[in-house]
């Protein structure tokens, strides 16, 4: 992962150095050890404050449209899916990208490490790819493994390495073979409608609408929301069950064939719900349907946008 | 100075639920928070922290304001709320609770939807013996063990919790409770045991330095000069810090209805959020992300202290830092302020 | 504990629209408690939370000067959710009202001073509360001379049209109405901009005048310049701000500028006051 790291840096610095880009979009170390942190990069000497590891969780496709001029930015296997559908949307330009791929061995849950210092806080988070070491508070030193310590999204990735990039920071690593990749998703459909209602009740019953899932995400970029709209008013904005199942819901379909199962949602969600429940079913609805992933070709749009007079289905006409 | 045996928690609180409704941390398949005990829950006593702040429990994330039916409303009767007791409770999130009443107990008015809950609080604190990185409380004017805003003050000895009391609302609930007071021969090993504790849990909170309330920097110095932009990036205004902290205050209004009736609602808000300056009109203060973030910051560190001479609007608690899906940390955000120079 | 969130009930008892494209109508209620009417004794300047039952509350200038004995009045502009359901609501309708809100104009201090009134499109709602006010006999002669510069974007926007026809007789104040433009060719006052006509009409002072200017941001952008050259120092402009607000009360946070909150510290600042605030209005 150093090496990784360091070609990152090395990368930053050149593209600055010779005006390449205005600037450089990764991360930098956050102030606690399991955290990274947005970081632009301006100057070819801030580049060596770059760094790639198993906590580098959010995607960064989210800051790319409000940048001016030429960027630069550092995108795994999930990001540039979202960079393509970025583009696909008319929110950034090719041309204004220079994309440094990372193919990516997958985020460590941020929970699952911190449940190796029992509930406190760790001082020191070190990425030895295939293992991760941890040093906690109390002074306990911990290797485990990174398989066993995988954000659920990046158990069933499909897409380690960039679909869409300028350079790779690092080798291609195996893309999976995955099996029952939707089991998750099979799980509760198999419930009968009184379970699943009972499964959804629970799921959100600690949502306190903070839109932190909608906010990290780099598909939710309308002006005003539809939560936020009051004339109409779409949906309430209390803690009441149905209204907040209705927000998760309708944000869910609004993302469906556009969602890269990216984990920003639940990575960003401070009370640590599995908002990606909702997703996975049109992810999974996209693939048996439609036969098709988001993301994956630039120029191909999203399976919900595109109409043809001579569709199948006539529902609607 | 009480004593209570671990092994009788359970039945002690119990027996204070017949007076009291109580709160503490409750384990959650997402984490603990702190909420209202069910009959005969006992409040788990070995949570590190809470994902949310006891604040619910004075100022609820919905909480309603009036009833309507028809063109007629009432409010509820607050007059005749239980008392209530908050078991567990980190003494500086007790006296974040006390930095929120500035906001709701003024002169000109006062909130009795805070104010009633409020009074009718018996505070037991629960000092933290091993306070984590991401705690800065010490900084803030507060400590891991400090008994300024408690009514009671727990401390865990391993197998039982030793409990200071503190004020006549502590000594009501110790008898409440049935708490038995320490046996004579104990009482100095236990309160050196104490005093230990606090020694070490307040060396190992980070020192941030001076947290203080930035007095000599002026406010619109601070507003201009720094390069906020530059100081937000990364940050999503996805309002979780505000919805985590403690001492954070904002609410939105509703009104919801069907047909004839309805309810007005306070709602927790965060002034991160795109809507809550925005005018009808269309125009919008803070329009953009990075101003909505100043003004957050420049509230909790700079505005809040010269309002209210109370130090800044922080208790060191750790939760933004924790929960931040950008790795923003106020410490940083406030040595950035504090470099620029002082003017006389 | 009294609630400052539960509002005094009043019934309309009368809906003039006032101007010729109908988004703004003039509300007068009248308490249905006696008591809530003595209770709810303001200023000029202040405002009020217009509270629909089970729709929302919208925080508005008071338009009514306390001398207006039994009713209270308020200019509104159709703007969106509650501001509709308030247009399409009939005499007879009754609903809630929250207040006095907000600090005021302070008028007992500038006894002694020329007055200078300056609005601008439906802003004038608070200055028409202030124009009556200083009016009153017994009042009046407490103040030097009354210049009121007040402009709309064409005749059909402008307010309480008789009452501005009413003063443009009366002695005792200076009327310079004004529009933006106008195909009327009968057209007796102004057209030109509010800061413009300023310019040309304000009297000058020397210390001894206030100016009291309520309007859109660019209206107050562009007059602050004519004001300083007529020589009115920034404590002597008063300005009345917008934002928006909730509990009207001081404590959901959102009406701030800078540590003030427009709702409780204003909505009334002067314009030094401002030059102190972070610039976010």
């Amino acid at each position: 992962m150093k090496e990784m790291e360091n070609r990152i840096r090395q990368m930053a610095k050149d593209l600055l150095a010779r005006e390449k880009v205005d600037q450089v979009v990764g991360f930098c170390q956050g102030s606690l050890a399991a955290v990274t942190r947005p970081f632009l990069a301006r100057h070819p000497e801030e580049a060596d404050q770059l760094v790639f590891n198993c906590n580098c969780r959010m995607n960064l496709a989210t800051f790319v449209p409000d940048l001016k001029g030429r960027t630069g930015i550092v995108a795994k296997g999930c990001d540039s899916r979202n960079l393509v559908i970025q583009m696909t949307e008319n929110r950034v330009k090719r041309e204004n990208l220079y994309i440094i791929g990372v193919p990516c061995a997958g985020m460590a849950d941020k929970n699952k490490l911190l449940a190796t210092a029992g509930g406190r806080d760790l001082i020191r988070v070190i990425d030895r790819g295939e293992q991760i070491e941890v040093e906690t508070t109390q002074g306990t030193t911990h290797t485990l493994s990174r398989q066993d310590l995988l954000q659920d999204n990046c158990v069933t990735c499909i897409r380690h390495n960039p679909v869409i990039y300028d350079a790779l920071a690092g080798p291609e690593v195996p893309e999976p073979d995955l099996q029952d990749r939707f089991a998750d998703v099979a799980a509760v459909q198999k419930m009968d409608p009184g379970e699943k209602q009972a499964y959804f009740q629970h799921l959100l019953k600690d949502c306190i609408r903070c839109y932190a899932c909608r906010d990290a995400c780099p598909l939710c970029y309308c002006p005003t929301c539809f939560v936020d709209e009051s004339s109409p008013q779409w949906v309430g904005k209390s803690l009441n069950p149905v209204d907040v199942t209705t927000y998760h819901l309708v944000r869910a379909f609004h993302d469906a064939g556009r969602c890269t199962d990216c984990g920003a949602c639940e990575a960003a969600c401070p009370m640590n719900i599995r908002v990606r429940s909702f997703t996975r079913k049109t992810i999974m609805d996209c693939v048996n349907h439609f036969g098709e992933e988001a993301g994956m070709n630039p120029g191909q749009r999203p399976v919900l946008d595109r109409f043809q007079i001579n569709d199948p289905n006539d529902f609607f006409r | 100075m009480i004593i209570i045996n671990k092994t009788d928690l359970a039945e002690v609180m119990t027996r204070a639920q017949e007076t009291y409704l109580l709160s503490g941390p409750v384990e959650t398949f997402h984490g603990h928070t702190f909420r209202h005990l069910e009959p005969g829950q006992a409040p788990d006593l070995s949570c590190h922290h809470t994902l949310l702040s006891p604040k619910a429990v004075v100022f609820p994330p919905s909480d309603p304001l009036l009833t309507f039916s028809g063109d007629d409303w009432a409010g509820p009767d607050l007059a005749d709320l239980p008392p209530q007791a908050a078991v567990g409770i980190r003494p500086y999130d007790a006296k974040a609770l006390h930095l929120l009443k500035y906001n709701f107990d003024t002169p000109e008015y006062k909130d009795p939807y805070f104010l009633s809950r409020f009074e009718n609080l018996t505070l037991v604190g629960l000092a933290e013996n091993h306070p984590d990185p991401a705690n800065f409380s010490v900084s803030c004017g507060t400590g891991p063990f400090d008994e300024t805003c408690l009514d009671m003050l727990l401390v865990d000895l391993g197998d039982a919790l030793a409990g200071k009391i503190l004020t006549d609302k502590g000594e009501a609930f110790a008898r409440a409770a049935g708490l038995d007071p320490i046996p004579a021969e104990k009482k100095a090993a236990v309160a050196s045991t104490i005093a230990e504790l606090k020694t070490r849990a307040e060396n190992a909170v980070t020192r941030t330095g001076s947290f203080g309330s930035l007095d000599g920097i002026s406010t619109l110095d601070l507003y201009e000069q720094i390069d906020w932009e530059a100081l937000a990036f990364g940050c999503i205004n996805c309002n979780t810090c505000t919805f985590v902290c403690p001492t954070c205050w904002c609410f939105d209004i509703q009104d919801e209805a069907r047909g004839q009736k309805g309810v007005r609602l306070k709602l927790w808000d965060s002034c991160m959020s795109a809507l809550y300056s925005a005018h009808a009109s269309g125009h919008n203060p803070r329009r953009q992300g990075w101003q909505r973030f100043r003004n957050r910051f420049m509230h909790k560190l700079k505005y809040f202290g010269d309002k209210y001479g109370a130090g800044p609007m922080c208790v060191g608690c750790g939760r933004c830092i924790r929960t931040c899906p950008a790795g923003i940390d106020i410490r940083t955000i406030h040595q950035a302020l504090s470099r620029l120079e002082a003017v006389t | 504990m009294n609630n400052p969130y539960d509002p005094y009930p009043v019934r309309i008892r009368e809906i003039k629209t006032e101007t010729a494209d109908r988004s703004l109508k003039t509300f007068t209620f009248e308490f249905i408690r006696k008591a809530d009417e003595a209770a709810f004794s303001y200023r000029s300047g202040q405002f009020a939370m217009l509270s629909v039952p089970r729709v929302g509350e919208i925080p508005i200038g008071i338009a009514s000067s306390p001398s207006e004995k039994g009713i209270v009045k308020f200019t509104v502009f159709k703007t969106g959710k509650v501001t509709t359901v308030l247009h399409h609501m009939k005499q007879g309708d009754v609903m809630g009202l929250r207040g006095p809100m907000g600090n005021g104009f302070p008028l007992e201090q500038m006894t002694g001073k020329n007055v200078l009134i300056i609005g601008g499109g439906f802003a004038f709602t608070t200055l028409r509360s202030t124009i009556i006010t200083l009016m009153q006999p017994g009042l009046r002669d407490q103040y030097g001379t009354i210049d009121v510069v007040y402009g709309a974007r064409n005749p059909g926007m402008l307010l309480y049209r008789d009452e501005l026809d009413q003063w443009n007789g009366q002695p005792g104040i200076n009327m310079h109405i004004t529009v933006d433009g106008t195909d009327d060719p009968d057209w007796p006052h102004h057209i030109g901009f509010v800061p413009a006509v300023t310019g040309e009409c304000a009297p000058e002072s020397t210390g001894n005048a206030v100016a009291i200017v309520c309007g859109p941001p660019v209206m107050i952008k562009f007059t602050r310049p004519v004001l300083a050259d007529l020589g009115y120092g920034d404590e002597a402009i008063l300005m009345s701000l917008e934002n928006r607000m909730k509990c009207g009360i001081g404590m959901c946070g959102r009406c701030n500028i800078g540590q003030e909150l427009v709702c409780k510290d204003g909505p009334v600042f002067t314009l030094a006051d401002l030059n102190k605030t972070p610039g976010e209005f």
